[in-house]
């Protein structure tokens, strides 16, 4: 056991050093590529709280990405508030939209595929109301104004800046998803996935935890929702509230392994270079070519290792080191 | 906007005819998630494929668009079951959330495909239907969507009467109340679960057909007809036949009446808030008795 834990500190302090080195050797398109494997990782572990260790799956968690990408934004076009604050701005808005539609949902009991279908109707009534609404840019979107190299209000010349700050967010991110599952109320989540009435029944408070926990996921994925539009510098009602996104923000989790803490960075570091990389030698001529990958790895992942990444490769060394009692455990975290 | 009677009229009329479409793709929803549990998030993405291929049966083969049915439906049961056959047998039992990242993941395949292969230009077929129009006092009846009403009502009944009245049929009620009482009177649940699949893919290649006369085909068409597919199979209730006939009457009522009173698309918001309360509040729909 001590061992294992040395040897995974050395695998993240190595993973720690290559990340923050990086910059100085990689050229600006693999900088890119590295900024959305930390961005697609960090929305992953957002998701992965709610729904990886609560088990409720949210299929439109683009919904919380949108508000903070749209109120930081709209904020900075309109009085010029620097993003820095706006990001805490839509986080806040996202936690309380979070907290209130946790809230609908768990107390009138929508579980399972409905509070999938809840998520996914929001997000789209979402898509329509900001289609709808001119001043905050209707279907045309919204720009972010570029002032050239402002680190006080979250622009960066060259993609370095964005690469530290995407970095330093998904440490956190980790960081928080890793201590929340090591404590009561990460264990308490675990229980309502693994039997809701054996959990309420053992005097869980599972509609509390169930909105606290995507409350927490909302403001996280607001966050993130803040760096897409600082990065991209354009957002539209489609492209951050869209099924799109959706899916985006679930998908390295579920390929990773759903409900691990590193599953999602996993899912997101395998697969997300795969599909730039194909998209570089397939050049702009398959519009879609990507979407078709992640489609395909996403239906093999279900058939042949419906566990992840990470499912797979604790089967593998459960086999070999023919699995010391650790009570499950390492499958949870 | 000015509110008329004739307006009024219109929308009532174009709800009504358009609702049966509605109701008809959401009766093959209805099928395969109330005798399976397992939402097919794909279920729109089978609808353009079909669109696709009465698109070409039409435009490049010159057919008469009612007659693409005795391909599409067809095409649909085969590529239905070969689908469930390949990818949603081998998981019938694991997670829900492995089952709908399956068919999540299915209908990118299927989207992307076609948006590969087809390009995302938006197709329309011209036919000797798409300008028929009868007029009842100021409203007019579009001829294709009035034969497109009928022609959904008899599928679905049709698709009723299999389901009532044929061996089949009550083998598929069987599996879809009790798979394990089912299999112990000896019904062949596999086979079952195949053939429903089957039915619910090739209700929308008929429902295809139907619509190739007025509506447009392109990659992300499935996208909005998967999405009122969930709306109106939630609120008619699962596995209600009936209740998801008078909830796509409703759905479709909602988005043209909604849409000749709210600007813009602001129509949809109302059609998503009635599935959000129907969810939170009847999640057994609005005419189900209890859900287990």
């Amino acid at each position: 056991m001590k061992i294992q834990i040395k040897k995974s500190t050395i695998l993240i302090g190595l993973l720690l050093i290559v990340g923050f080195i990086l910059p100085r050797f990689a050229g600006e398109y693999y900088i890119h590529i590295s900024v959305l494997v930390l961005f697609y990782a960090y929305m992953a572990v957002s998701w992965n709280i709610l729904g990886g260790y609560a088990g409720q799956h949210s299929l439109g968690h683009a919904l919380f990405m949108g508000i903070g990408a749209y109120t930081s934004t709209y904020l900075f076009t309109v009085i010029g508030l620097t993003p820095w604050i706006g990001m805490w701005l839509g986080g806040a808005f996202a936690g309380v939209i979070g907290g209130f539609v946790g809230y609908l949902c768990f107390r009138y009991g929508v579980k399972g595929p409905y509070f999938a279908l809840v998520t996914i109707a929001l997000a789209e009534a979402a898509v329509y109301i900001v289609t709808n609404i001119p001043s905050i840019g209707g279907a045309q979107g919204l720009e972010v104004a570029w002032t050239g190299n402002a680190p006080q209000l979250m622009q960066f010349d060259g993609k370095s800046g964005y690469y530290y700050m995407i970095l330093v967010m998904t440490i956190i991110a980790v960081w928080l998803s890793s201590w929340l599952i090591k404590r009561r109320f990460g264990y308490q989540l675990l229980s309502i996935r693994e039997n809701e009435d054996a959990a309420e029944a053992l005097g869980v408070n599972t509609l509390r935890l169930k909105i606290q926990a995507t409350v927490i996921s909302a403001v996280m994925t607001a966050l993130g929702g803040t760096f897409f539009a600082q990065y991209f510098t354009y957002i539209n009602p489609r492209a951050v509230f869209g099924e799109g996104p959706s899916v985006q923000i679930l998908l390295f989790a579920i390929i990773g392994g759903i409900g691990t803490v590193w599953g999602p960075v996993v899912g997101a570091l395998v697969l997300i270079p795969i599909a730039e990389l194909s998209r570089g030698w397939l050049g702009g001529t398959f519009a879609g070519a990507q979407i078709l990958l992640y489609g395909t790895v996403l239906v093999l992942t279900m058939l042949f290792m419906p566990n992840g990444i990470l499912g797979l490769y604790h089967k593998f060394l459960g086999k070999f080191q023919n699995r010391q009692s650790d009570g499950g455990k390492s499958e949870a975290l | 906007m000015v509110f008329s009677f004739e307006l009024f009229g219109q929308a009532v009329v174009t709800g009504i005819l358009i609702g049966g479409i509605f109701a008809l793709i959401s009766v093959g929803l209805s099928l395969i998630w109330g005798v399976m549990r397992i939402i097919n998030f794909a279920h729109g993405e089978f609808l353009m494929i079909a669109m696709y291929i009465a698109y070409f049966l039409v435009a490049k083969g010159g057919w008469d668009p009612y007659l693409t049915i005795l391909i599409t439906a067809p095409a649909l049961f085969l590529i239905g079951i070969i689908i469930f056959q390949v990818t949603i047998r081998p998981i019938i039992k694991d997670p829900p959330i492995n089952q709908i990242m399956l068919t999540v993941g299915l209908s990118l395949i299927l989207q992307n495909l076609a948006l590969v292969f087809l390009k995302a230009d938006v197709l329309t077929a011209n036919t000797a239907y798409t300008r028929m129009n009868f007029y009842l006092g100021g409203v007019v009846v579009r001829g294709s969507q009035l034969i497109a009403f009928v022609g959904s009502a008899l599928a679905a009944f049709i698709l009723y009467w299999i389901l009532q009245k044929t061996d089949i049929g009550r083998a598929i009620r069987a599996a879809s109340q009790n798979r394990d009482a089912a299999t112990l009177v000896g019904i062949n649940v596999r086979s079952t679960y195949l053939l429903a699949f089957g039915l619910g893919s090739a209700s929308l290649g008929v429902a295809a057909s139907l619509m190739i006369p007025f509506y447009y085909t392109s990659p992300t068409v499935g996208l909005f007809f998967g999405l009122i597919a969930y709306v109106v199979v939630v609120l008619g209730g699962l596995g209600n036949f009936i209740g998801t006939l008078v909830a796509g009457l409703i759905i479709g009522l909602t988005e043209s009446i909604g849409a000749s009173l709210l600007p813009g698309s602001l129509a949809r918001v109302l059609t998503f808030g009635i599935f959000i309360f129907v969810l939170l509040l009847r999640p057994q729909g609005i005419f189900g008795g209890k859900q287990k």
